[in-house]
């Protein structure tokens, strides 16, 4: 496979000399630019430098050093979905070099390390891999090329006549050179202009399950986590927040607190008070003894059925913005053979990672470091410059490994704080929240209400899908402007992935005055709780089995009708033991095609989950190990939601605090899982969040079957259940 | 000033005799293995054995170990050789790895107290440990695995 795709003609890769000697290879992105255009690798990259010149590790992708230690830096943040193994891989496999041996670095910010799908440095909508695809390979293979060029120099031979084996160039002769060994003469190498990738058919590791790269550090302690920054002379910040969402500081009497063993200042900062003491302990105690007057803001009267009822009457209102509009909705409605109408309601959610929000600071004259926990290392750089009163380029990002992302760390509320508190006391600060801080501080997946009509013609074909959809924007908040719709609310819908000749998708915005975030699976859980439960809905109204209705809305899609029909074998569909009930759901997103099929019972009102089987086919599958625990864990994520996920207001106060009363799935109650990753040869599709959408349709279908009564409203353990 | 014993080490500590075990750990002693989840001891992510009994050391006062013998995942084994962590990484259990120590120090005194666990043990002994990640599945199985490297006849 010749690499001339659009990537190639759009990157510039380098190679080089690094200062300290070995060789660097690094990439310059010059025509990616916009909003996300770091000003920090502006001011540094000054033009792509040439072969043999020495280059700074801005950019890199990869240093191979004298002592042949191989450094892969990795553009993504590690929270658990395995970039840290998946992406060294795709390098490793170019380079010709044992996974075992390499080091990983994770990035600075860097204008390379922009990742075109998302428009910015940012880990998120599961595209890691596919992003990575070919242009890690091409890195490696470029190293590879040159480390070859210069052992055939050394031994005045062609290049055609060594290969590598292992970190090392070996020639017919059996005499063999190191990476290391050949690191400075590869720098002095013309970069090469053609690369050839190895086809599928000579993946050593690609397609190969293989260990994690970091597992180890996280069975011993030492996998280092923002939580776990130490710093000399570093002092431990805690903050209070308003306790009204959206609330600000009016008054703070800081007298008892300020007199409590350890504690260095109180201070108000542009998040909220923050108490700076020796340890983490002496703060929390002393924040409990702070007086603070809170101007409490527009909140006051916001909850459950005030927002509910808001979305609502916004979606009364209009129609709202178009979104995708095929054929004649309205009119294939009215001529369908059978046609229902429906409202489905999306409670707000929190993130609740393990690892609370945290951000350590050490602020200087002339700069700013940052280390912490993020999934967008641009936004933080740019929130601490800020915050510091710095120029962007001034701040360094050192990211952490991520105590659990599933998108809270595309935000950087938990950046400031500790910024201004470094700066004020000039020593490095760590700020942590509590659990308490994080439950009641998140930034939520926001709610939804979503009409649906659909119509069926007498052949059972939906000839007719209306979906229009209300619910506040993330993207305005985070990266506006957004102009038009929100794709983050809708895009699931927009690619609904049957074939209805008539469809709309319609989205009417409405803000609830607190901030909502991006959350795993960001459209897809939503819009495919609709729509698979409508699905259901429909196939009911047109008297057909809910996979038979599915596989003939599916023509011409061989992949999605795969997964499907391999789904409800291995589930044993229509065969479920005496007093289990099954139901089916059907997803695409992140390019990965996914079934899921439930099986539940209903004992005295009780639902019990037995098993999910679960099918997916994300194409070419780079470590099928981190596949399978990635959907394990978004069946499990989903579980949590489908059954117990919702965030309740009161007076503008989250109540929910902690783990007891924001209920999390634990090992005891986990159902039997059959998960089965499908070989395929298509481009990677992402794995990350896929698996989380369907948790809830496949179950309230299943529901359905047992008890005729459609849950149309999440989660499912507030909901009455009665057997039919 | 308050002596304790952590993986076989006599300490003095200079930590008001409140301070939960797992701040002395983390902000006194430096061992940040240990992690901080929740303060309520609902999670499980600060587990540690004292006196070999898994523990919730967020809520455990310093006053209340003294002359105790606390392990943490620092003191599990100094080279990733205990049987549950050869376990965890033969089936690469971790995800994000936040909760891990604390699943790994409750999966260790089960398996202290309980060579052969059936699954309603595992139950019993790791419901307390919360996994955002849902490597429940992993952690069972590497349960059972751990199991069987420290059963007789076990390859060492």
């Amino acid at each position: 496979m010749k690499a001339t795709s659009e990537l190639s003609r759009r990157d510039f890769l380098n190679a080089g000399a690094t200062v300290g000697g070995g060789f660097i290879v690094a990439l310059t992105v010059p025509e990616i630019g916009g909003r996300w255009h770091s000003a920090a690798a502006a001011a540094t990259a000054a033009g792509a430098p040439a072969a043999g010149k020495s280059i700074g590790q801005l950019n890199a992708w990869l240093k191979i050093a004298r002592d042949n230690s191989i450094t892969i830096i990795v553009d993504r943040s590690e929270m658990g979905q395995g970039v840290y193994t998946a992406l060294p891989m795709l390098l490793a496999e170019e380079l010709g070099i044992d996974m075992r041996l390499i080091r990983i670095e994770a990035a600075p910010v860097g204008d390379a390390y922009i990742n075109p799908g998302n428009g910015g440095q940012v880990t998120g909508t599961s595209n890691s891999v596919q992003d990575a695809w070919e242009k890690l390979r091409m890195a490696g293979a470029t190293a590879r090329t040159m480390l070859v060029s210069a052992a055939a120099k050394r031994w005045q031979i062609d290049p055609a006549q060594c290969r590598v084996s292992n970190g090392t160039v070996v020639n017919a002769q059996g005499k063999v050179l190191t990476y290391g060994e050949l690191a400075d003469a590869a720098a002095k190498e013309p970069v090469p202009k053609e690369l050839k990738l190895k086809p599928k058919s000579e993946f050593q590791l690609v397609g190969k399950s293989q260990p994690r790269l970091d597992t180890p550090g996280k069975v011993d302690g030492s996998a280092g986590f923002g939580l776990d920054i130490k710093l000399p002379g570093m002092l431990h910040a805690v903050l209070a927040q308003s306790p009204v969402l959206g609330g600000k500081v009016k008054n703070v009497d800081s007298g008892a607190a300020e007199k409590m063993p350890g504690v260095h200042r109180v201070m108000v900062t542009s998040s909220g008070v923050v108490v700076v003491a020796d340890h983490f302990w002496q703060a929390l105690q002393a924040r409990g003894a702070l007086l603070i007057t809170w101007d409490s803001g527009a909140n006051v009267h916001l909850d459950n059925a005030g927002i509910h009822a808001l979305l609502k009457k916004t979606a009364a209102a209009g129609v709202g913005l178009s979104a995708r509009n095929d054929g004649n909705v309205d009119s294939a409605l009215k001529s369908a053979k059978q046609s229902l109408s429906a409202a489905y309601y999306l409670p707000l959610l929190a993130h609740a990672t393990m690892e609370p929000m945290n951000c350590t600071a050490d602020v200087k004259p002339n700069g700013c470091d940052l280390y912490v926990g993020t999934q967008v290392q641009q936004v933080a750089q740019a929130a601490a410059a800020t915050a510091a009163g710095l120029e962007p380029a001034q701040v360094r990002v050192f990211t952490t490994l991520i105590g659990g992302g599933f998108g809270r760390r595309l935000d950087i509320d938990f950046v400031p704080a500790a910024v201004e508190a470094s700066k004020a006391l000039g020593v490095p600060v760590k700020v942590i929240w509590t659990r308490e801080d994080d439950m009641t501080h998140d930034t939520y997946r926001p709610p939804a209400y979503e009409e649906v009509s659909g119509g069926v013609d007498a052949a059972g074909k939906v000839v007719a899908w209306k979906l229009h959809i209300t619910s506040p924007s993330i993207t305005a908040r985070m990266f506006p402007p957004v102009k038009g719709v929100d794709d983050s609310v809708i895009e699931a819908a927009v690619n609904n992935l049957y074939d209805v000749r008539n469809l709309s998708v319609s989205y009417s915005r409405q803000e609830i005055g607190i901030d909502v975030g991006y959350m795993r699976s960001v459209s897809h859980a939503p819009n495919c709780f609709v729509i698979e439960s409508f699905m259901d809905e429909l196939a009911a109204a047109a008297g057909k089995n809910p996979y038979d209705f599915r596989l003939a809305q599916l023509t011409n899609k061989p992949r999605q009708r795969r997964v499907l029909q391999l789904a409800a074998e291995r589930a044993g569909w229509g065969k479920a033991p005496a007093g289990r009930y099954q139901g089916i759901a059907l997803m695409e997103g992140y390019t990965t095609h996914l079934a899921q099929v439930a099986e539940i019972s209903i004992e005295h009102g009780q639902l019990k989950v037995h098993k999910i089987t679960c099918v997916v086919d994300c194409g070419q599958m780079v470590n099928p190990r981190i596949v399978e625990s990635q959907i394990e864990s978004g069946i499990i994520f989903g579980l949590t939601a489908a059954l117990w996920g919702e965030v309740t207001l009161e007076g503008g106060r989250v109540q929910q605090t902690n783990f007891h009363n924001y209920r999390l799935l634990r090992n005891n109650e986990v159902p039997e899982l059959d998960v089965h990753l499908v070989d395929g040869d298509a481009a990677p599709g992402g794995i990350g969040e896929a698996a989380v959408p369907l948790v809830a349709p496949a179950i309230c279908n299943a529901i359905f079957t047992a008890t005729g009564t459609r849950l149309r409203e999440l989660p499912i353990g507030k909901q009455k259940l009665q057997k039919a | 000033m308050i002596s304790i014993t952590v993986n076989d080490q006599k300490l003095n500590v200079d930590a008001a005799p409140d301070t939960p075990l797992l701040w002395v750990l983390r902000d006194h002693l430096g061992m940040t293995g240990t992690k901080f989840g929740c303060g309520m001891a609902l999670c499980g992510a600060c587990t540690v054995h004292v006196d070999g009994a898994a523990t919730r050391s967020c809520v455990l006062p310093l006053s209340a170990v003294g002359g105790k013998s606390i392990t943490t995942i620092e003191g599990l084994s100094v080279d990733r050789s205990h049987a549950v962590q050869k376990a965890w990484m033969e089936l690469d259990v971790p995800q994000c790895g936040y909760c891990q120590s604390g699943q790994i120090m409750s999966a260790a005194a089960l398996l202290a107290t309980n060579a052969k666990p059936n699954d309603a043990d595992i139950d019993a002994a790791m419901s307390g440990n919360i996994c955002r990640c849902g490597t429940y599945p992993r952690i069972r199985k590497a349960i059972h695995r751990a199991a069987e490297l420290l059963g007789p006849g076990a390859p060492k």
